[in-house]
């Protein structure tokens, strides 16, 4: 199974997933983002999704479930780069993705972030 | 009777009658024209028409059915452009009918080679009238996908902001494509900011509304704000009494409202100079 790196950038965790997300990868990133979020108390996590040609219900689900958990350490999650694609799709499957924000690039996403400090 | 002598014989008579035969199909085709199509260009289809008919009615060569029904297709098509209608064409091939039966109508000894002639030539108009539909058909596929196609542009308002101007109905097809040539520009030009404007829908029911909710939640997963304009007093007489809710979606009456808003979330102010 492949694993997906947390990096930490000052008061950011940043999350570049590259590869074609299977559902235990998801699982894994969760069990580490958390742990990584009680270690260092970072206060916004980008999760960088350029790179991601497919979603499913679940790992849309799952986007959901990484935002709640941390929002439960009381830290922003910013999706960025969602590709128009998956933005469709996920927009059929009925999922709106609510709780976690969304910016079009990492840029952005840090700026989101840091108007929030 | 033996049909393959039958059609031999036909075409025998067909070949030595070749002049007067297609004389007279051409005085009957040009007729009907009205002056749509000059004599010659008209004498130089029907010629190679009729070489076809006699080799098909001959026997000998199997190419020959293939090449009359392409032959005849293509000229039906070339007439659908002229502005022809399906009679005329028909009736043009038909025309050969009457052109044969003045000749033949004296001599009684074939009759049964008229009726087989008959009998093909009522095919061969029958395929007329359905290449003609086909090329309607494809013209009319042609041109809605080109409507399709003009109806959906992405305009730039300012740096940030794009503005997607919607006229006509709304349908899945179009909804499809207008997210996504929406969610694309959003990402080339990196804007976080898209007003819809629907100033040109016509009428905004449950399903149109549900394909603009879908829409903006679509640009809302890529990080774009969406706003809604153009909303006319009787759509948004309908809207309410249809108990359609935009939830937190701003809406706004005019396109310039919309640039407005956007403007002023992006932190900007127009001042007079």
């Amino acid at each position: 199974m492949e694993r997906v790196p947390i990096l930490k950038i000052g008061p950011t965790l940043f999350v570049s997933i590259q590869i074609d997300l299977q559902d235990e990868s998801v699982i894994r990133l969760q069990e580490d983002l958390a742990d990584e979020l009680a270690v260092t108390g970072a206060h916004g996590v980008i999760i960088d999704i350029t790179a991601v040609e497919i979603v499913d219900s679940f790992i849309g689900r799952m986007l959901t479930t990484i935002g709640s958990i941390s929002r439960l350490f009381d830290a922003e999650t910013v999706l960025v780069g969602m590709r128009p694609a998956v933005a469709i799709t996920l927009t059929e499957l009925g999922l709106s993705l609510s709780g976690v924000r969304t910016a079009l690039n990492a840029e952005k996403g840090l700026e989101i972030l840091n108007g929030k400090s | 009777m033996d049909v393959v002598r039958t059609n031999e014989r036909m075409a025998a008579y067909l070949r030595d009658n070749h002049d007067k035969v297609v004389g007279r199909w051409t005085d009957l085709v040009v007729a009907g024209v009205r002056g749509r199509t000059s004599r010659e260009e008209v004498r130089r289809e029907l010629e190679d028409l009729y070489a076809l008919i006699v080799r098909v009615l001959s026997g000998a060569d199997e190419h020959a059915a293939g090449e009359l029904t392409a032959t005849l297709e293509e000229l039906s098509r070339s007439r659908a452009r002229d502005g022809f209608s399906p009679i005329e064409t028909a009736i043009g091939v038909f025309s050969l009918k009457e052109a044969v039966y003045e000749l033949v109508a004296d001599a009684a000894d074939l009759v049964p080679e008229f009726y087989s002639l008959s009998r093909m030539i009522d095919d061969l108009g029958l395929r007329t009238f359905e290449a003609y539909s086909s090329a309607r058909e494809q013209i009319i596929a042609d041109q809605s996908a080109s409507m399709l196609e003009l109806s959906t542009p992405v305009v730039q308002l300012w740096d940030g902001v794009i503005a997607v101007p919607l006229v006509g109905m709304l349908d899945s097809a179009r909804t499809q494509l207008v997210m996504e040539k929406l969610l694309d520009t959003l990402v080339a030009t990196g804007a976080d900011h898209a007003v819809i404007d629907i100033t040109g829908v016509p009428t905004v029911d449950t399903e149109v509304a549900q394909h603009l909710l879908k829409t903006v939640s679509a640009a809302r997963l890529l990080g774009a704000e969406c706003t809604i304009s153009g909303i006319r007093p009787q759509v948004a007489q309908t809207i309410v009494s249809l108990g359609i809710e935009f939830g937190d979606i701003a809406t706004k009456a005019s396109l310039a409202d919309a640039l407005a808003l956007a403007l002023r979330q992006a932190g900007l102010k127009v001042v007079p100079l």
